[in-house]
């Protein structure tokens, strides 16, 4: 459906709230940094920055990408594998 | 404006959020049966649970105005234990003849698990068996996408189904688009970290248009906000939607879902007073 809002509308509404969300991500990620430890090794940080790259991406379905990279995959023979018979 | 909330736990929720949902323009709501945070032993902890359902939260909304009705099933995260399932689905029959219960839910996965299908594909013969409406429970964060397409397969594979009598809820964008193609209904849930806020919720209806889509709180004991529905409207209203669209996603198309359930008798504000409106009549 067409927007009611334009882009600068929408721009004007949301920069404020786009920019205090991005430096919350950045502030979250120094702390990493700061504490004691390292995460380099986990998984969900490598996920972190798989998503990060998808939202500096131009496409319009970033949401979905994002939310892809955060979902374990399905496998469409899975009732085979758990022995669960189709009706 | 008028809206209802068509996923609500309210036996979690005290008086005062009756209260507060009756102000906001709740008119009315619908509540699965889900877990209660902790597993019951038994079969008669379900049945107590069914009475609160059927007998107890309809007088304690009925107190602000508001017309209560639910779904009942022993949710996902207890089907992992299937004897226990199995009779909490023999003893379900009891309580469908209830005024209050709209069909089987909120049936699904959690884990997706073997058992959990086993359940779920039980749950579907006892809603075919009794011809009732199928609610249903999508799972969380990492799990949602597996468990949205297999549950999708499971009710595609059923030819039984009759798909505009089943709500998948818990849809995001990752989802959505798999409910609404296999031509089932579709809720978002507002919650404020997990599934979609208010602001995602109204990018999706932007993306895929109003039918055959609800917004609902799913509030609980757990981290939720009961009143996220009119979080929604004020959303969609900044946004400069029109009233008829933000209309259509939170009452008239809950209306046109539930009216589909022959225990469905909702009688609209404008016409209180009058003889309730059936089902069959909404329906026509
Ligand atoms: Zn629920």
């Amino acid at each position: 459906m067409p927007l009611p809002l334009t882009a600068p509308e929408i721009l004007n509404r949301e920069f404020l709230e786009i920019r205090c969300r991005i430096l919350d991500l950045a502030a979250a990620l120094d702390r990493l940094q700061r504490a004691e430890g390292s995460v380099a090794d986990d998984p969900r940080l490598a996920r972190l920055r798989e998503a990060l790259a998808i939202v500096q991406d131009e496409s319009d379905d970033r949401a979905e990408q994002v939310q892809m990279v955060f979902s374990r995959p399905y496998d469409d023979t899975w009732q085979n594998a758990l022995k669960v018979a189709p009706r | 404006m008028d809206y209802f909330d068509p996923h609500i736990h309210m036996v979690s929720r005290i008086t005062d959020d009756y209260e507060t949902l009756a102000k906001m323009g709740c008119v009315g709501m619908s509540e699965p049966a889900f877990w209660a945070g902790f597993d019951r032993c038994s079969v008669d902890g379900f049945r107590d649970y069914f009475r609160q359902l059927t007998e107890i939260e309809p007088k304690r909304a009925a107190q602000y105005g508001l017309q209560h009705y639910c779904w009942l099933c022993i949710n996902a995260k207890e089907a992992e234990n299937v004897s226990l399932s199995r009779e909490v689905i023999a003893m379900i029959p009891e309580f469908l003849d209830k005024p209050n219960v709209l069909g089987i839910g909120e049936i699904g996965l959690n884990k997706n698990t073997r058992n959990e299908a086993i359940v779920f594909v039980e749950h579907l013969e006892l809603a075919v068996k009794f011809d009732q409406q199928i609610l249903i429970h999508t799972p969380h964060l990492e799990d949602k996408y597996q468990g949205t397409r297999m549950i999708l397969d499971m009710l595609t594979d059923d030819s039984r189904i009759d798909r505009s009598r089943v709500l998948v809820d818990h849809v995001e964008e990752h989802t959505v688009r798999h409910v609404l193609e296999e031509g089932f209904w579709g809720g978002m849930t507002l919650y404020p970290t997990t599934k979609c806020t208010p602001q995602r919720a109204c990018d999706i209806i932007e993306m895929y248009g109003a039918e055959r889509l609800m917004v609902n709180s799913a509030g609980d004991w757990g981290p939720s906000k009961p009143t996220a529905v009119p979080d929604f409207i004020l959303e969609m209203r900044r946004r400069r939607h029109p009233e008829s669209l933000i209309r259509q996603v939170v009452y008239d198309n809950p209306l046109k879902f539930f009216s589909q359930s022959q225990n469905f008798r909702f009688t609209p504000r404008e016409t209180t007073g009058e003889p309730a409106r059936t089902g069959a009549a909404l329906r026509a």
